[in-house]
């Protein structure tokens, strides 16, 4: 069986950096970038976008709700 | 159904509550005004309208389930006396600032600290000065009878919800726990939830979707925004000056000399004129009925006529301030009264106005 | 080749798994960065989304660092004085029982200013939903002493620590409150971790339904970080929390 695949989308503008969704991803998907927000801040981003698997983790943790998920199940395509 | 009955001031106010169609009463007993508890118990309002009665944790707590009831937009009722009053500041000062419209009764007795449970008149500072925290007034009407403690609970809901603001009864023991005949209305029904959303569902929170949804607070952490909101207060106050001053005038004619009295005290006054009138001394009377706004262009008017005028309260001398200033110095204004529980009698006024301005 | 779809792809053809509840406005949250209030928030308004009763809440958030949750859930609110929740509660809920009323306090709120109205509304057991977020500290005055300080925890108001002789124990209200027979679910969660955060959504859901069935007072007590009172970064605050106050306050059910 395939394995799921996800990807998420952060709302950088939101993003306050705190860090939680980097330790939160099981797979080291996100890191928080170099260059700040309108806010200051280092929002976070997925650095290592293929590892995603769609877990949630990092959107369940996250106070600010900056990140949405998606996930794709790759079978479904060879049906 | 009308009807005629004898009852007390405590009494008669809890009974017109229930015909006026009210929605809830909280309250915690205190001396001199369990009355209207303890009749809200026994006649189980909930029984013939639908009104929720609770006996409440302390005055704090009542005073805020009547801030619920009243941002959820519900006729909402509590009383209570002055060290009670006294707890329920905090929340009376977040009515105000909200707008949010209730009825309340302080049934006043002697203080400061416990005092006695005597009828007294010195909480009106606390209730025309503010008593709470920030810029804002009360509507306040002083009710010199049984029959007015029934009849303010109508006139007072109706300017509650006019200009959305908190309505203090202010009265005392002597008019709590007297009895005399009272009228009392017949019964109002409670507005329903669908009645209420169409009234006060613009400002209730009575649950909406998202973009319809309510919210009631006196919170605004932007100055500016905060002074707006202030504006708007003071705006609204000064409309209630200009149309809601009520008051009582007593042989006012061709009076040379002017007494100055609310509620119990004004009861005395009227006696006292009656003993001027033997002595050969022509006493008129003025009786505020809303404390706030004050009747201070009348006054201003009839001093115009008299010699001097006395202020005559169940306290150390407090409306007398309200009463110099609306007089403005055209005629010397003095203070009398009895307090801590003790009340003067006619003719102890008929005295101190002798005193102050004749011998 | 599904092996190699991109996460543009991924984001175009697959199934939205998560994103922000309608119930939540589009505002930016005042709180500080890592702060448990944003997820605390959220829960709540994906439960009552879920129950698809939104529009029939009424949510009362007093004074703390939550005061201006008005902002940020997108249903009716009543902004209460410190502490007075419970009772404002109670005003609403007694005239509307079928609608779903919450509080939303703060352990300060809750467990000192509010201790009485919150006992009171529990013992009458008042059919309302009280969210309690623990987090050892005043965080909107500047990281105050709370009666939840715990032993030794360095505060403003106890800058050598906290002193029990001086200033008592950190109060377990949730466990006397607990003890009333108003009190139909009394629970303690934290959301640092994705699997807490389900099991307090669970919790906050079951609170809910207790509400909808007439069951009685509801608590749940999220044991949360206060980075900025604690004076740590928000990955280090939730450490701390694991280590020090949920020896102290248990995550786990009380009753219910
Ligand atoms: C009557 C009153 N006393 C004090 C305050 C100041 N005050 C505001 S919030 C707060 C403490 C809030 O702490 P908590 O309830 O734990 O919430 P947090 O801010 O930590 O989320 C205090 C003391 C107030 N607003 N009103
Ligand atoms: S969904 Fe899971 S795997 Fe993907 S970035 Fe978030 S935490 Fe990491
Ligand atoms: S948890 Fe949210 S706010 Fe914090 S860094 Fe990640 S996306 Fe940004
Ligand atoms: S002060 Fe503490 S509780 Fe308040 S928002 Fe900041 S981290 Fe959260």
């Amino acid at each position: 069986m395939a394995k799921i695949k996800g990807a998420i989308v952060v709302d950088t503008e939101r993003c306050k950096g705190c860090n939680l969704c980097v330790v939160a991803c099981p797979t080291d998907v996100i890191a928080l970038n170099k260059l700040v927000n309108g806010k200051g801040f280092n929002p976070a981003f997925p650095e290592n976008h293929g590892a995603c698997i769609a877990c949630m983790s990092c959107s369940l943790v996250c106070p600010d709700m900056c990140i949405t998920v998606y996930r794709y199940k790759p079978q479904k395509e060879t049906v | 159904m009308e009807e005629i009955k004898l009852m007390k001031g405590n009494e008669a106010f809890a009974e017109a509550v229930i015909r006026e169609g009210v929605d809830a009463y909280f309250g915690y007993p205190i001396t001199p005004q369990s009355e209207v508890i303890e009749y809200l118990m026994l006649e189980e309002p909930y029984k013939r309208t639908g009104m929720v009665v609770l006996q409440a944790e302390s005055e704090i707590g009542a005073i805020h389930m009547v801030y619920g009831a009243a941002g959820a937009g519900k006729k909402a009722v509590t009383s209570s006396s002055s060290p009670g009053i006294s707890l329920k500041q905090e929340g009376i000062s977040y009515m105000a600032g909200s707008e949010l419209p209730c009825v309340m009764l302080n049934v006043v007795r002697g203080g400061p600290g416990l005092g006695t449970i005597q009828p007294s008149q010195a909480d009106y500072f606390q209730t025309v000065k503010g008593g709470g925290h920030g810029d804002y007034k009360l509507i306040v009407l002083a009710p010199a009878s049984v029959q007015e403690m029934a009849d303010f609970v109508e006139d007072g809901f109706k300017m509650a919800f006019k200009y959305r603001t908190p309505v203090m009864l202010l009265s005392d023991g002597l008019i709590g726990q007297m009895m005399e005949k009272v009228q009392l209305k017949p019964q109002k029904a409670r507005l329903s939830n669908e009645e209420i959303r169409e009234k006060y569902g613009s400002w209730a929170t009575i649950g909406h979707k998202p973009e319809e949804r309510t919210i009631i607070t006196s919170l605004e952490l932007k100055s500016e925004r905060q002074e707006k909101h202030n504006h708007k207060l003071q705006a609204k106050y000064r409309e209630i000056e200009k149309k809601e001053v009520r008051l009582e005038k007593f042989n006012c004619e061709n009076a040379d000399y002017l007494l100055v009295a609310y509620g119990s005290s004004a009861r005395i006054c009227q006696k006292t004129i009656q003993l001027g009138k033997e002595k050969g001394i022509n006493i008129g009377l003025i009786r505020p009925i809303t404390l706030w706004p004050f009747p201070s262009d009348e006054i201003n008017k009839a001093a115009d006529k008299v010699k001097g005028v006395l202020s005559v309260e169940l306290s150390a001398g407090q409306m007398v301030d309200d009463v110099r200033l609306a007089v403005n110095g055209k005629v010397p204004v003095e203070h009398y009264g009895r307090f801590g529980g003790m009340i003067h009698s006619p003719d102890e006024v008929l005295e101190a106005l002798e005193k102050n301005f004749i011998k | 080749m599904s092996e190699n779809i991109t996460p543009e792809e991924i984001i175009k053809k697959g199934t939205l798994v998560f994103e922000k509840t309608k119930l939540m406005t589009d505002a930016h949250l005042s709180y500080c960065p890592g702060c448990g209030h944003g997820v605390a928030h959220r829960i709540t308004m994906e439960v009552l989304e879920e129950m698809g009763v939104g529009d029939q809440a009424i949510g009362i958030a007093p004074v703390g660092c939550s005061v201006l949750a008005y902002d940020f859930m997108n249903i009716d609110m009543q902004q209460a004085a410190h502490g007075r929740a419970p009772a404002v509660a109670t005003g609403i809920k007694r005239l509307y029982p079928e609608k779903y009323v919450f509080t939303y306090q703060g352990d300060g709120d809750l467990a000192a200013i509010g201790t009485n109205e919150t006992i009171h509304a529990c013992n009458r057991g008042e059919n309302i939903v009280i969210i309690f977020v623990n987090n050892g500290i005043y965080g909107m005055t500047g990281g105050q002493m709370a009666p939840t300080t715990l032993e030794g925890m360095v505060s403003s108001t106890s800058p050598y620590g906290r002193d029990l002789g001086m200033t008592g124990h950190p109060i377990k209200i949730t466990e006397m409150l607990a003890m009333l027979p108003g009190v139909c679910y009394a629970t303690r969660h934290a959301v640092h971790k994705p699997g807490l955060v389900r099991k307090t959504k669970k919790a906050i859901k079951k609170a809910f339904e207790n509400q909808r069935d007439k069951k009685g007072t509801s608590i749940i007590e999220i044991v949360s970080n206060c980075n900025s009172g604690w004076k740590m970064t928000p990955v280090k605050s939730n450490e701390w929390l694991e280590e020090n106050m949920l020896p102290v306050f248990p995550l786990g059910d009380i009753k219910g």
